[in-house]
């Protein structure tokens, strides 16, 4: 059942997001600020949880979730840390994606080089 | 305003050369082409420095078409879309001429033509060279994303062609020469959208061919053809849209950004784009038949879109040229 | 020519073609729905290794990044997004395309002023308004919320 949610909730943002370009003058660079903003809110409001518990990674994986995780990191800095947190939680919270990301572009880098398109 | 320039003498193409990439070999012009590789590094370890390799090996067939040796050709003008035409300028390192810079965007081989034209016209030199080149890849890395990239191509874009053309141009010969040319003004009716070039440049070829016609005191129907640069298939269709309202039919036109790939098969979207474009239709379409005479008289005319990425992004409309070239497949047919 | 901005940028409008919204859409939710689904079974995979829930989304998370690294040196990821679009685009995937693409383009302009200065150029925005918005909901929380209690 889990994964039937995540397909659909998942799908549907993505369907969203193409909506968004073909009819909109706004530019992918634009739509992606758009939905991780956006998820800060959701997940602010606490809307964002609600539909991980049931869609899992449909959630998640979206860069919507990738707002969810950066606001849950701050909720939980901000109890922790207090004042301090205000400043690290945003990027311990995104640390884990923006990290491994990181590591894998450097090494591929190195090893590899573009190629053509056609 | 800007004039049409008449050439008391005509001056003749004697040769004009061309090479072209993977995409290039696989397209319908493949076989007018003097030399294609399926690399399109072209050996090099970037693309920049492909696409200058892309240029000395056009230059060098040109060269050799004409049984000529660098040092007998006193000029030369040509030019790119890389950033400070850095592809063109580091081809001429091997060849000892005057190097006379050109930027037109799409529009550069016909600019250079006619700025060539005008020089051994006028008799300052005996022989002059004009070129172009463009590669797909140096041109996505500048002007849109790296090539790894994911992204959709909106159904208005156009593919950048990776190929170098190059015309010797020369006071004396047989073969097609050119008879008048006529540099376009910038015209700009408020497209910003980088992904509708030919939308931004079909005003431009109105323009020129509006002006031309009036001034030369010429019909289309004096023309075989009337060829464009790069518009593509909505740049076509705005084009003779444009034109119909001045009450100019233009039933014999044809655009290179839709001769030189299959476009039912070749994923171009809109239509081929870049200084390339025109350039190696010009050489490897349009020129055999000029000598065949299956053309006795056209109009060569290349449109440019010029605008820079940062241009876009202060979101600047794009102004668009079009130089026009016109070609006579020989004395009789002037 | 005898015609206005304004009508010019209508009759462009009416020659250039639409995008084919349904079909796009289709794609971006299938391949979209696929790449979570993926994401998913990568979850529970981890959790039945034993780790927390927390870890073992972060643990999917990097295993995605890792794989759409992958596709994206191998060319495989930009010829799927010419046909998945948003369904590319927007998933963690797309983000970590956007950071490797720069990345390998370039290297040709060094380590330093390539590689390292260029990385983020794509997927810079994202991290900056996404940190900025969790900043905004942060400072919300420790002086806004004590006082509403």
């Amino acid at each position: 059942m889990n994964y039937l949610w995540a397909f659909v909730i998942g799908g549907l943002i993505c369907a969203a997001g193409q909506v968004l370009i073909d009819l909109t003058a706004l530019t992918p660079a634009k739509i992606l600020v758009l939905f991780v903003t956006g998820g800060v809110v959701l997940s602010a409001v606490g809307l964002w949880e609600k539909v991980a518990e049931f869609a899992g990674a449909g959630a998640l994986v979206p860069i919507v979730g990738f707002g969810h995780t950066l606001a849950q990191g701050m909720a939980r800095a901000v109890a922790k840390e207090g004042f301090i947190g205000i400043f690290t939680g945003g990027f311990s919270a995104c640390s884990g994606g923006v990290g491994a990301s990181l590591l894998f572009a450097f090494f591929i880098a190195l090893l590899t080089k573009p190629k053509s398109q056609s | 305003m800007n004039k049409v320039i008449t050439f008391q003498k005509p001056v003749y193409i004697n040769a004009t050369s061309c090479v072209g990439g993977k995409k290039e070999s696989e397209g319908p012009l493949a076989a007018g082409f003097d030399s294609l590789c399926k690399d399109d590094y072209f050996g090099m370890d970037t693309w920049e420095k492909a696409e200058t390799e892309m240029q000395k090996r056009s230059l060098r067939l040109l060269l050799e078409k004409c049984g000529l040796k660098a040092e007998d050709v006193p000029l030369a003008f040509g030019g790119d879309l890389c950033d400070q035409i850095t592809s063109t300028a580091f081809a001429y390192r091997d060849f000892p001429m005057s190097f006379l810079g050109q930027y037109g965007a799409c529009s550069t081989m016909a600019q250079s033509m006619a700025a060539a034209a005008c020089m051994v016209g006028a008799g300052y030199v005996q022989r002059a060279v004009a070129g172009a080149s463009s590669h797909f890849c140096t041109a996505e890395r500048q002007f849109r994303t790296p090539l790894a990239y994911g992204g959709k191509r909106t159904p208005t874009a156009q593919w950048t062609v990776t190929g170098a053309a190059h015309a010797l141009l020369s006071d004396r010969g047989s073969g097609p020469m050119i008879t008048r040319v006529f540099f376009g003004r910038i015209v700009d009716l408020g497209i910003t959208d980088a992904n509708n070039m030919g939308a931004a440049m079909a005003p431009a070829a109105a323009d020129t061919i509006k002006n031309f016609l009036r001034q030369a005191g010429r019909q289309v129907d004096d023309y075989d053809r009337i060829f464009t640069g790069d518009l593509g298939k909505i740049g076509s269709t705005l084009l003779k849209q444009l034109l119909q309202k001045e009450g100019i039919n233009l039933h014999n036109h044809q655009d290179c950004g839709l001769l030189i790939y299959d476009m039912e098969n070749q994923n171009v979207q809109s239509g081929a784009s870049g200084c390339g474009c025109s350039g190696c239709t010009l050489s490897a379409y349009i020129m055999p038949k000029l000598l065949k005479k299956e053309y006795k008289k056209i109009l060569f005319i290349a449109t440019g879109a010029l605008l820079s990425p940062t241009s876009s992004m202060q979101k600047e409309s794009i102004p668009s040229i079009a130089h026009l070239v016109e070609i006579c497949a020989g004395e009789g047919d002037i | 020519m005898k015609i206005t901005k304004r009508e010019y940028k209508n009759m462009a409008q009416k020659a250039s073609p639409p995008s084919h919204l349904a079909k796009n859409c289709l794609w971006a939710f299938m391949v979209g729905g696929a790449i979570c689904v993926l994401g998913e079974g990568l979850f529970n995979f981890y959790k039945n290794m034993g780790f927390i829930i927390s870890d073992s989304r972060l643990l999917a998370s990097v295993t995605l990044v890792g794989l759409s690294g992958i596709l994206t040196a191998t060319g495989l990821y930009g010829k799927l997004a010419k046909k998945a679009g948003a369904g590319t685009l927007i998933p963690i995937t797309g983000f970590a395309n956007a950071v490797v693409s720069p990345s390998m383009e370039f290297k040709a302009e060094g380590l330093i002023s390539g590689v390292g200065a260029r990385m983020f150029i794509i997927a810079g925005p994202v991290i900056v308004y996404g940190v900025l918005a969790s900043t905004i909901y942060g400072i919300f929380l420790y002086f806004v919320m004590p006082m509403l209690r």
